[in-house]
């Protein structure tokens, strides 16, 4: 008995250990954004307002489609595959931002408007995948709901502490070390091989619980 | 009460109302706020000392630029860089449309007014509170010769470059020492603004010399003018970087910059510029280089400018 619990202990520091990473990311990513948008857009506080926005925005789509998703089939799995996705949604702000960011400077004159709609453009798909990460966690932390508001609690202080660090470390450190694209590069290439871990983890997991029940029967 | 009692308060009095009249006399001496506001981008102070007035952001910081006036005589430079940055007329002495980005009290929109007045003059600011206080307190003067546009510097010269204008000399003042819009610092910008300069045209740029940040802005400079001419004063924490599109050496020799010269020494005299002074402390980058070859260039992608700012090594 005490393999199996002594796991799931490993499994659920993981899950905290992922949480902690979508948070990091997606501040290190809303503090680059103004400086992506800078060049064609400036830095008026307006720019902050569409950041901001955009942000919040689709954190609170991902915090819903997250939840939604959570109630079929949940599994570790599909939990590294929103990972997977998330790296590579991040991708377009690092090969097509320029061209993007051109043409809406060059449609829309007002720069309010147009750092609008390039925020949502470079950004939006991207923070939704990855808010739908803190709900999916919850569903494959509580085992009752008597513990679902403590573990959403500890989820809450684990993500949140990430997304403090992110900003904190990035634009302090990776910004002076780093060109923008490294970094979003690096974000997207770190979300991606978290989310293969978390697949093949659940893989080996899934066979040797397969192993240990032959086994318990073959020694019964 | 007994006489000395009377005496000794007496003299207290004496002792307290001298102190307080030498207090008013300081006082008179001392800087007086006239006006502050918050604006959504920093603290603006306009202070009155005397005969002197100026515009401060954020007060408590030393390394705060500022933009000053004397009252009786509003048409004087007051500050070293103001005065450097006409060094440009050095090369081409009447330039026909003007960009100043960075308003500060718009003084030196005033004084190339009345230099000169048939040039056309476009001021860029970013708040809309400092337009406010240089028209309220400063005498910031516009007409159909100047216009100003509130907006940020970059957005202005990218929509500037969509309608293929140009300008003969822009004047880059947007830092203000406290905090440096990164964006206006990079190579992409340099070459945005070199874009914007007609064949003979100037970039005028106000920046540092100090802190770690001079070798990498100098090393951006480069990569987008070649070698550019700096203007320097011993006492000041600050440089003028005078850059052309074309060479400015070959552009105009040494002989024109110095028959400009003659011309313009007695329209600057009444500024309160020695131009002769000037001169002299004018050196390219060609043959005083201080700065490392293989310092980084600042650009969109790098340009943590307000950090290296903080290092002063």
């Amino acid at each position: 008995m005490q393999v199996p619990t002594k796991s799931i202990h490993y499994g659920n520091l993981s899950i905290y250990f992922l949480a902690f990473s979508s948070g990091f990311s997606i501040m290190c990513i809303e503090l680059l954004a103004g400086r992506i948008l800078a060049p064609y857009f400036g830095s008026s506080v307006h720019i902050w307002g569409s950041i901001i926005t955009v942000f919040m925005l689709s954190l609170s789509f991902g915090y819903l489609l997250g939840g939604k998703l959570s109630t079929h089939a949940a599994s570790l799995t599909r939990y590294g595959l929103i990972f997977i996705v998330a790296g590579i949604t991040l991708l377009p702000i690092v090969t097509s931002s320029t061209w993007l960011m051109e043409s809406i400077f060059l449609t829309i004159e007002d720069s309010r408007y147009g750092s609008l709609v390039a925020a949502t453009a470079l950004f939006f798909i991207p923070t939704i995948i990855l808010g739908m990460l803190s709900p999916y966690s919850v569903r494959l932390l509580v085992k009752n709901s008597n513990e679902s508001g403590q573990v959403a609690g500890k989820l809450y202080f684990v993500s949140t502490l990430g997304s403090a660090l992110g900003t904190i470390i990035t634009s302090f450190y990776f910004v002076m070390w780093f060109d923008i694209n490294t970094i979003i590069l690096s974000v997207s290439l770190v979300l991606s091989f978290l989310g293969l871990v978390t697949i093949t983890l659940a893989k080996i997991r899934s066979n040797t619980s397969q192993v240990n029940n032959q086994e318990g029967i073959s020694h019964a | 009460m007994p006489n000395f009692l009377c005496k000794l308060l007496f003299n207290r009095y004496l002792v307290i109302s001298l102190c307080i009249a030498q207090l008013l006399i300081m006082q008179s001496a001392m800087a007086k706020v006239i006006h502050s506001e918050r604006s959504l981008y920093r603290n603006i102070l306009v202070e009155d000392k005397g005969n002197l007035r100026c515009l401060k952001f954020n007060v408590k910081s030393n390394k705060t630029r500022q933009s000053c006036l004397m009252k009786d005589q509003p048409q004087q430079l007051v500050f070293n860089y103001t005065k450097q940055l006409l060094t440009a007329l050095l090369v081409n002495p009447a330039p026909k449309r003007i960009l100043i980005i960075g308003l500060g009290g718009g003084t030196m929109s005033n004084t190339l007014h009345q230099l000169l007045p048939d040039s056309a003059i476009d001021n860029v600011e970013i708040d809309q509170s400092v337009i406010k206080v240089a028209r309220q307190y400063f005498g910031f003067l516009e007409n159909d010769k100047i216009r100003t546009f509130s907006q940020d510097g970059r957005v202005f010269v990218k929509r500037a470059l969509l309608k293929q204008e140009q300008y003969d000399w822009i004047i880059l003042d947007a830092f203000n020492g406290d905090y440096i819009p990164e964006h206006l610092m990079t190579k992409e910008f340099l070459i945005e603004i070199k874009t914007l300069l007609t064949e003979n045209g100037m970039l005028t740029a106000n920046t540092f010399s100090s802190s770690k940040l001079y070798a990498y802005e100098s090393a951006t400079y480069k990569s987008v003018f070649g070698d550019f001419y700096q203007v320097t004063n011993a006492d000041s924490s600050n440089r003028i970087i005078l850059a052309g599109k074309s060479d400015l050496v070959s552009l105009s020799g040494k002989e024109q910059l110095s028959g400009n010269m003659t011309a313009l020494t007695d329209k600057l005299q009444g500024l309160g510029v020695d131009i002769k002074q000037l001169f002299r402390n004018i050196k390219s980058t060609k043959s005083h280089q201080n700065w490392p070859d293989d310092s980084p260039v600042l650009t969109d992608q790098f340009s943590p400018a307000n950090l290296l700012n903080m290092d002063t090594e």
